[in-house]
C-alpha cells in the first residue's frame, strides 16, 4: 500500500487508473452483457424497440443516443434502412477506428439484429428502404457492362478490382459483393461513393450494373481467358511482370549462355 | 566448316550443269555444287571466308543486344499474322459474336476484329499475347542493352553513330508501342489516344494544328486508327529494320567491344569465332527468346480489351495507364500542377507542356550524352577496350541519377496503384514524387559517385596489398594478422588496365607577355566539367608498378 501510495503522483497514474477503469467495464461488460441472439420479431414496433437497444450500445457513441449524429458521425435521419443493411451487412459499421474511409470487414451482427437496427434507422425519418430481392435481380450483362464503364469504371476499375480516390480514400474491390449489398450501395452512396438514386440510374439499370459485375468477378463465368490476370489492374503490373519474369529469365538465360563457354585462352 | 571447299572464280561454272546435278552424287558434293552454285551468284565465299571466323568476346551482357534483336523479330513475326485478321477501321458496328459479355455493343471494327482474334481466329489471342510480351521484353530490352553500352562506356569513339541507331530504335520502339496498343480501338487505349491529342494540343501556335491533321477533324475522328495501322506496321516497322541492320553492320565494322584482360588491347579482339561458336550460341539464344516469351504470354494476360469494353469518349476506367516505356510521361503528368496561363485570348497549359518538353528532355539526354563527355575530354582516340563502372565514376553516377529519375517517374505513374496496394494516401505519393523529382537524381548521383570512389580505393588497396584470404596467423609474440595474398598478374593487369585522364587545366591568365588571357565561357565550363571528371575527387590514383614493387618487397611489413 506504501508503495502505491508513494506512486500516485505519478506522472503516468491517471493513464494506469484510466487504463485499469477501462479494464475493468469491458470486461465486465464482456462477461455479463446478453448474448446477440435476440429473437426476430414480426412486430414493427418490436424490432424498432430491439433496434433501439442494439444502437444505443453499438452504434451511439458515435451517431449519438437517438441517430441525429456527433462530430464523430453522421446524422442518421433520412439515411433509410438500405443504407443501414449496407454498412453494417458488409461489416463496415460498426466502425473500428476513424480513418480516411472505414473499410468492410467481419459482419459481427446476424441479418435479424441488422433489420433490427435498420427498422429503427428507419423510423427516424423515411429514407431509401432493404431492397426486395426482386429489386436486385440480376439483369443484362452486356448492357451492364456499358453502364458499368459509363458510372463505375473511373473509380472500380473495368473489372470492378478497385482503384484509389483522394487522400487514402479508395474505391473497394467490388469481388464477392452480394447483389443486394451492390444494389444497396448504388442506391444510397456509402461513405465516399455518390448515389445513383433510381432517377439517375433506373432500377432495371442497377440490375444490368449488378449482373455485370456479378459475372466479371465471377471466375466461373468470365474465365481469364489469357491466363493470370495479374490483378486485372491494367498495364502497370504487366509491365513489373514482364521486367521481372520475362526480362529476368531471358537475362538468367544469358548469363548461364554465357558461363557455358570455356573463358577464352591467348594463344 | 567444310574443308574441302575450293575457291573459285565467279563465273567458272556452267549453272546449267550444277542446276541438274545427277542423281546418286553424296550429299556433300551436291552441297559444295549448291554453295558453288550460290557463290557464282552472290560471291558467298568471300562474304563468310572475311566473316564467318569473325571473333567476338564473350560476356553474359553482351548478349543483351541478342535478345532486343530476337524479341523484335518475334514481334514482326507475330504482327504479320495479326495483320491478316486486324481491320483497321473505325466504322461502327454491332457485336454479336463468341464474347457474348459484349453481345449488342457497338464498337469499331477494329475493336471487334480484335475481339474475333482473341476468340475466334486459331491461336489468335496466343498471338496477340507473344506480340505484345515481346514488345514489353523489346523495350525493356532495349534499355538494358543501352545501360551495359553507357556504363561500360562503350558508345566512345568510334561508336558514337551507333549509339544514336540505338536511341532512335528505342525512342521508335516506345512510339511503336504505343501505336500498336492504340490499335484495337478499347477503352484504354482510346483514353491513350486522347492522352496524346492532349499533350499535342498543349503545344503553343503549332499544337492546334498537329492535332487537327494528325487525327483527320475533332477528336476522336474516323482516320485516326487506319492512320496509326500504316505507321505501326509499316512506317515505324520498316525505318527500325533499316536502323536495325545499320546497327549490326556497324557493330560488324567497329568490331565488338571487350573489357581489359590479359592479352586484349585496343587492336585485338579476344574470344570466340562466330562461326561454329555464336552461330550456335545466337541461334539456339534466339529459341530460347521465344521460348521464354512464348511461356509468359501462355501464362499471363496482356492487354485483356474485352474486359476493357470498346472506346467511347464519354467512359473511363481508372488504372488507366500506358504500358511500362511510356509510364514515365504519366508520371510526369501526373506529379506536375495543373498550371495554366491565359493571356490573349489563348491558353498556355503548363501543367501539360513542361511535362511534354521534359519527356523530350529525358529522351534527348540519353542521345547528348557520348557527345557531352567526348567534349569533356576533348579524346579523339578510338575506344575498344569497355571502362569498369567504377573508373568513370561520374559517368556511373551520372547513369544512375538518370535511371533514378526514371523510376520516380515510373513510381508516380502507377501512383494510384502503390497507394491502394501498400495502403497509403495518393496525394502524399504524388507529394513525395515531386521532391524526389529534384533530390533523388541528386542523392543517387552522391551515392554511386562514393560508392565507384570507394570501390577504386578497394582496387589499389587490393593491387598493394592483396586479396585478404580469410586465414588468421598468429605471430610469436601474440599478435594476430589476416594473411593477404598478392593477386595473379593476370587479375593484376585486369584491374589497373584502365587509363586515368588528367583534368583539363584552365591556361594560365596572363600569357608569357602579361597580357590577360580571354577564356571564354565554354572553355571555363569545360575545364570545371573536366574536374569534376577527372579530377582529385573523382579518381583514386591507381598505383604505379614502381609501388607496387616497392611495397611488394618489403615482406608484408607494412
Amino acid at each position: 500500500m506504501k508503495k502505491l501510495s508513494a506512486r500516485r503522483r505519478h506522472p503516468l497514474a491517471a493513464l494506469v487508473v484510466l487504463l485499469f477503469a477501462l479494464a475493468t467495464t469491458g470486461g465486465l461488460y464482456a462477461a455479463f452483457a446478453p448474448a446477440g441472439n435476440a429473437q426476430a420479431d414480426s412486430s414493427q414496433s418490436l424490432q424498432i424497440e430491439q433496434g433501439k437497444k442494439l444502437f444505443a450500445v453499438g452504434c451511439s457513441s458515435c451517431h449519438a443516443l437517438s441517430g441525429e449524429g456527433t462530430k464523430d458521425g453522421p446524422t442518421l435521419v433520412g439515411v433509410g434502412s438500405a443504407s443501414v443493411d449496407f454498412q453494417v451487412g458488409t461489416g463496415r459499421m460498426p466502425a473500428q477506428q476513424p480513418g480516411a474511409q472505414i473499410p468492410a470487414k467481419k459482419v459481427i451482427y446476424t441479418q435479424d439484429e441488422i433489420n433490427e437496427l435498420a427498422a429503427y434507422v428507419a423510423s427516424l425519418g423515411a429514407g431509401p428502404s432493404i431492397p426486395t430481392s426482386d429489386q436486385y435481380a440480376a439483369g443484362d450483362v452486356a448492357k451492364g457492362g456499358e453502364l458499368f464503364r459509363t458510372n463505375c469504371a473511373q473509380c472500380h476499375n473495368f473489372a470492378g478490382s478497385g482503384g484509389a480516390l483522394s487522400e487514402g480514400k479508395y474505391a473497394p474491390s467490388l469481388d464477392g459483393v452480394s447483389a443486394k449489398h451492390l444494389y444497396e450501395a448504388m442506391l444510397t452512396g456509402p461513405q465516399n461513393m455518390p448515389s445513383f438514386p433510381n432517377s439517375t440510374l433506373s432500377t432495371q439499370n442497377k440490375q444490368d450494373i449488378i449482373a455485370y459485375v456479378q459475372h466479371t468477378t465471377d471466375p466461373a463465368k468470365n474465365p481469364s481467358f489469357g491466363g493470370l490476370t495479374l490483378g486485372a489492374l491494367g498495364p502497370v503490373t504487366e509491365g513489373l511482370f514482364g521486367w521481372i519474369f520475362a526480362l529476368g529469365a531471358l537475362i538468367g538465360i544469358a548469363i548461364w549462355i554465357a558461363a557455358r563457354t570455356p573463358k577464352a585462352k591467348k594463344s | 566448316m567444310t574443308t574441302h571447299a575450293e575457291p573459285t572464280a565467279v563465273g567458272d561454272h556452267d549453272d546449267h550443269q550444277v542446276g541438274h546435278s545427277e542423281a546418286g552424287v553424296d550429299q556433300a558434293h551436291l552441297g559444295e555444287k549448291a554453295a558453288d552454285w550460290v557463290d557464282g551468284r552472290l560471291g558467298i565465299y568471300g562474304l563468310a571466308k572475311a566473316n564467318l571466323r569473325k571473333i567476338f568476346p564473350d560476356h553474359w551482357s553482351f548478349m543483351l543486344g541478342e535478345i532486343c534483336l530476337y524479341s523484335f523479330i518475334i514481334i514482326i513475326l507475330t504482327g504479320v499474322y495479326l495483320t491478316l485478321f486486324f481491320t483497321p477501321s473505325m466504322g461502327e458496328v454491332v457485336y454479336h459474336g463468341s464474347y457474348t459479355p459484349l453481345n449488342g455493343i457497338r464498337m469499331s471494327e477494329a475493336y471487334k476484329s480484335t475481339l474475333d482474334i482473341s476468340f475466334d481466329v486459331r491461336g489468335g489471342l496466343l498471338i496477340r499475347q507473344i506480340h505484345h510480351w515481346a514488345a514489353i521484353v523489346f523495350v525493356a530490352a532495349m534499355l538494358v542493352h543501352m545501360m551495359r553500352v553507357f556504363f561500360t562506356g562503350a558508345f566512345r569513339k568510334p561508336r558514337e553513330i551507333n549509339w544514336l541507331f540505338g536511341f532512335l530504335l528505342l525512342f521508335l520502339g516506345m512510339f511503336d508501342g504505343f501505336m500498336g496498343y492504340s490499335l484495337p480501338d478499347d477503352l484504354l487505349s482510346g483514353t491513350g489516344i486522347r492522352f496524346m491529342e492532349g499533350a499535342i494540343l498543349s503545344m503553343p501556335i503549332v499544337g492546334t494544328y498537329i492535332a487537327m491533321f494528325l487525327y483527320g477533324g475533332q477528336f476522336p475522328g474516323n482516320d485516326i486508327i487506319p492512320r496509326f495501322y500504316t505507321i505501326h506496321v509499316l512506317l515505324i516497322p520498316g525505318i527500325m529494320l533499316g536502323l536495325l541492320v545499320a546497327h549490326l553492320i556497324l557493330v560488324f565494322y567497329h568490331k565488338h567491344t571487350q573489357f581489359a584482360g590479359p592479352g586484349r588491347t585496343e587492336k585485338n579482339v579476344i574470344g570466340m569465332p562466330l562461326m561454329p561458336v555464336y552461330m550456335a550460341k545466337a541461334g539456339g539464344f534466339f529459341f530460347l527468346v521465344f521460348g521464354v516469351i512464348a511461356m509468359v504470354s501462355a501464362i499471363a494476360s496482356v492487354n485483356p480489351i474485352w474486359a476493357y469494353g470498346p472506346y467511347r469518349p464519354d467512359q473511363v476506367s481508372t488504372d488507366a495507364q500506358p504500358d511500362w516505356y511510356m509510364g514515365f510521361s504519366e508520371g510526369l503528368i501526373r506529379i506536375m500542377p495543373g498550371w495554366e496561363i491565359r493571356a490573349f485570348g489563348h491558353t498556355l497549359v503548363l501543367g501539360v507542356f513542361i511535362p511534354l518538353m521534359i519527356f523530350g528532355l529525358v529522351m534527348i539526354v540519353i542521345a547528348a550524352y557520348p557527345f557531352l563527355e567526348g567534349w569533356i575530354t576533348g579524346d579523339k582516340r578510338e575506344h575498344h577496350i569497355l571502362d569498369r563502372p567504377r573508373n568513370a565514376p561520374m559517368r556511373t553516377a551520372f547513369g544512375v541519377a538518370w535511371i533514378a529519375e526514371y523510376g520516380i517517374l515510373l513510381v508516380a505513374g502507377g501512383n494510384d496503384l502503390f497507394a491502394t496496394h501498400f495502403n497509403l494516401s495518393i496525394n502524399t505519393i504524388t507529394w513525395a514524387c515531386r521532391i524526389l523529382f529534384f533530390v533523388g537524381p541528386v542523392i543517387a548521383f552522391t551515392i554511386t559517385k562514393r560508392w565507384c570512389i570507394g570501390l577504386q580505393r578497394r582496387d589499389r588497396d587490393k593491387v598493394l596489398h592483396g586479396r585478404e584470404t580469410g586465414t588468421i596467423k598468429r605471430l610469436p609474440h601474440g599478435e594476430f594478422i589476416e594473411v593477404h595474398e598478392q593477386l595473379s598478374p593476370e587479375a593484376l593487369h585486369t584491374i589497373t588496365a584502365h587509363e586515368q585522364f588528367q583534368p583539363m587545366e584552365l591556361p594560365a591568365e596572363v600569357d608569357e607577355n602579361g597580357v590577360k588571357r580571354k577564356v571564354s565561357l565554354l572553355t571555363k565550363t569545360r575545364a570545371r566539367l573536366s574536374q569534376s571528371y577527372f579530377g582529385e575527387a573523382a579518381q583514386i590514383p591507381k598505383p604505379t608498378p614502381e609501388e607496387h614493387a616497392e611495397i611488394t618487397s618489403g615482406h608484408g611489413h607494412h
